[in-house]
């Protein structure tokens, strides 16, 4: 793979590989700077060797109103401990230091970005080699500011389509969108109810035809089994408040345990198919 | 930024009152926000939706409202004549039944078959409840660990009108929490739910339903001091969290230049200590519950918790129109403090036999200070949105008065 590769380039070169091997990718959700910036460092540069061909990082939020309890603790257990937006973006600079390979994008909310600016904030992402970012509460209608500025700058603006986008919806979800699509596997909270695989492969089918974009699928992947079988109809696999949960309750050992666990499950789920 | 300081016209398409308002919600919930949409354009549109709200209004809330001359009060402040917008007097204690009842009747037209709200001092919850009831709809009510506790006579109502009220311990466990976890709420039941917002401020379209449905106060205090005072008031004079009644009041004023719209925050122990409420003079604009508008915030764009003797009050944000009129400087925005809200319920009880909401008592404190400004020949409007019966307790507590 080319080390020269940035933003949604590296996202897409890192999806194309994978394809080729037929395999989906396995996104790993951490909570930035949890339970403080040391150790969630730790967590972070220790995910690519458990598996994760994609990593999300959680930007902290006092009202994240999209998740659960796992990761609205997590990001409560981060401020707490000082850590702020640009601190986040300092660990992903870390990282990308040691790493040029593996794609990192972070998840928030959008209120720090709108306060630092766009720009501001698009500058600082392409100066921490994050490579793409997915805003919560920013649908289409209101993300021309940051979609301008992350296109400038080759980034990724990874939207959102969920068990509510019908066939209306959909067009207006994915004009404009790169790098990949955003499935919420079920309409809710992070964390929380548990996905059926059916439906989730009836919707990836049909975003993946109407966008040309790898479609990965979260939002209460929790397991293996449930992981494994997310795989085998979807391009990514996203598994978030279960590895917060781990890293609460474990620590990084217990958390890149199971990051390994569910990586091998991700990748082996097709060849368990087809023999 | 456009100004277009002439008009009433705001909202734009967009939802934006200037550079205000918006929708900024997770994509679960952006297909519901259409679908509201379309069926609140539909229903204010419909002659026959306005005359289901009139029925009600008159015959259920018990509208129009008086207007009173607060004779007592504007002898002790000692210049403008003041009057009061009796808007305490609707059923369930305050202005929230206005808007509870048009949105629970737009829920009713568009098949909707459960209601959730969340509530800060419990007067938005109580409303909604009682629509609920009325309308035979089961009802959650999201409130603040800390609001259940320093308002238990509004839990125990919503309890007796049947619905279900959920203590949200997350944050600080006042309003903020209580419209997150609503917001989790509804992404997560969203076939079935209405989401009764309290206050003109959460995404398009709810700023300017609200507003709408609260309209009805301006309207009718407005013809009310056409005819007993010949002219119109020198100012207008509200208390803001989110800003429901202050908009309800300004609304059909907003055209007449000649009336000052005065807006009183809650300043909490003062601006000073950062401890407040006052989200305009103390805040920056953000985006926060789906729309872009003053927000208190640190210097990461976190959110800082409010702080006011009053839960209706405690909220770190401010609806999209008053950050718009603001802005483009139509209305005033200022503020008073904890134990200036205290000061007035116990003067207004005592000089005019009306106990007020501490939310009011709020604006009472400027009006005092207006008053002496406008001198004799002046004349003031202020909205007496809520009845302090549910504050006796909280209030009693804070004089370290046992009952």
């Amino acid at each position: 793979m080319n080390a020269q590769l940035t933003g949604a380039a590296r996202l897409e070169a890192r999806f194309s590989a994978l394809a080729t091997q037929n395999r989906a990718a396995f996104v790993a959700y951490i909570m930035g700077g949890d339970p403080d910036l040391k150790t969630a460092q730790e967590l972070l540069d220790g995910l690519p060797a458990t598996g994760a061909d994609i990593i999300e990082l959680g930007l902290p939020f006092t009202d994240p109103m999209a998740d659960g309890p796992a990761i609205q603790a997590a990001a409560l257990r981060a401020l707490g401990a000082g850590v702020r937006t640009k601190n986040v973006l300092a660990m992903a600079a870390k990282f990308r230091q040691k790493d040029t390979q593996t794609p990192v994008i972070v998840m928030g909310y959008y209120n720090p970005v709108h306060h630092m600016g766009c720009e501001a904030f698009t500058d600082a992402c392409v100066a921490a080699g994050v490579d793409g970012a997915i805003m919560v509460d920013l649908p289409p209608e209101e993300d021309a500011p940051l979609r301008t500025a992350f296109d400038a700058a080759g980034l990724a603006l990874i939207r959102l389509a969920t068990p509510t986008t019908d066939d209306q919806r959909l067009p207006t979800v994915i004009t404009g969108t790169s790098g990949f699509v955003y499935y919420v596997s079920v309409a809710g909270i992070t964390g929380a109810a548990v996905p059926d695989a059916d439906p989730v492969a009836r919707a990836v089918s049909r975003i993946r035809a109407a966008s040309g974009l790898p479609v990965a699928v979260g939002f209460g992947v929790r397991t293996t089994q449930k992981a494994a079988q997310i795989a085998r109809v979807a391009d990514g696999v996203v598994v978030g408040s279960a590895i917060v949960d781990a890293m609460a309750s474990g620590g990084v050992k217990e958390a890149l345990a199971l990051a390994r666990t569910l990586g091998r499950a991700v990748h082996t789920a097709r060849q368990e198919v087809s023999q | 930024m456009t100004v277009k300081t002439d008009d009433v016209q705001w909202p734009d398409a967009r939802g934006r009152f200037g550079d205000f308002g918006g929708r900024f919600v997770a994509e679960t919930l952006m297909p519901l926000i259409l679908e509201l949409e379309s069926a609140w354009d539909e229903a204010r549109n419909d002659p026959e939706f306005a005359k289901q709200m009139d029925g009600f209004l008159r015959d259920y809330v018990g509208r129009p409202s008086a207007v009173y001359h607060a004779e007592r009060l504007s002898a002790e402040f000692g210049g403008a004549k003041i009057w009061f917008k009796r808007d305490e007097l609707n059923h369930t204690g305050s202005h929230k039944i206005n808007n509870c009842l048009g949105q629970v009747l737009l829920a009713k037209r568009m098949g909707k078959t459960r209601i959730i709200a969340e509530t800060g001092a419990g007067q938005h919850g109580v409303a909604t409840a009682t629509m609920a009831a009325r309308f035979g709809l089961p009802c959650v009510v999201f409130m603040g660990a800390t609001d259940i506790e320093r308002q238990q006579p509004n839990v125990f109502r919503m309890k007796l009108l049947g619905a279900e009220v959920i203590p949200v311990t997350s944050g600080t466990g006042t309003l903020k929490d209580a419209m997150n976890e609503a917001l989790r709420d509804w992404v997560t039941h969203v076939d079935e739910t209405f989401y009764v917002i309290g206050t003109v401020a959460g995404p398009h379209p709810y700023p300017h339903m609200v507003r709408e449905f609260q309209s009805v106060i301006g309207r009718e205090a407005r013809a009310q001091i056409l005819q007993r005072e010949g002219r119109l008031p020198d100012a207008c004079v509200a208390c803001i969290g989110g800003g429901s009644n202050a908009m309800g009041l300004f609304h059909a004023f907003v055209p007449d230049k000649g009336v000052r719209l005065i807006g009183v925050e809650a300043a909490g122990l003062g601006i000073e200590t950062g401890k407040h409420a006052a989200s305009l003079k103390g805040g920056a604009p953000g985006v926060l519950h789906g729309n872009r508008t003053y927000l208190l915030q640190d210097d990461d764009g976190q959110i800082i918790d409010a702080h006011s003797i009053s839960a209706g009050l405690d909220y770190p944000g401010i609806g999209p129109e008053h950050a718009h009129l603001h802005d483009v400087g139509r209305a005033e925005y200022v503020s008073a403090t904890d134990k200036e809200a205290l000061e007035m319920f116990q003067l207004c009880t005592k000089l005019e036999g009306i106990i007020p909401a501490l939310e009011p008592a709020h604006a009472l404190a400027r009006v005092a200070d207006l008053a002496k400004e406008l001198g004799p020949k002046g004349l003031i409007l202020m909205n007496m949105c809520g009845r302090g019966d549910k504050d006796v307790f909280a209030v009693a507590k804070h004089l370290g008065v046992k009952i």
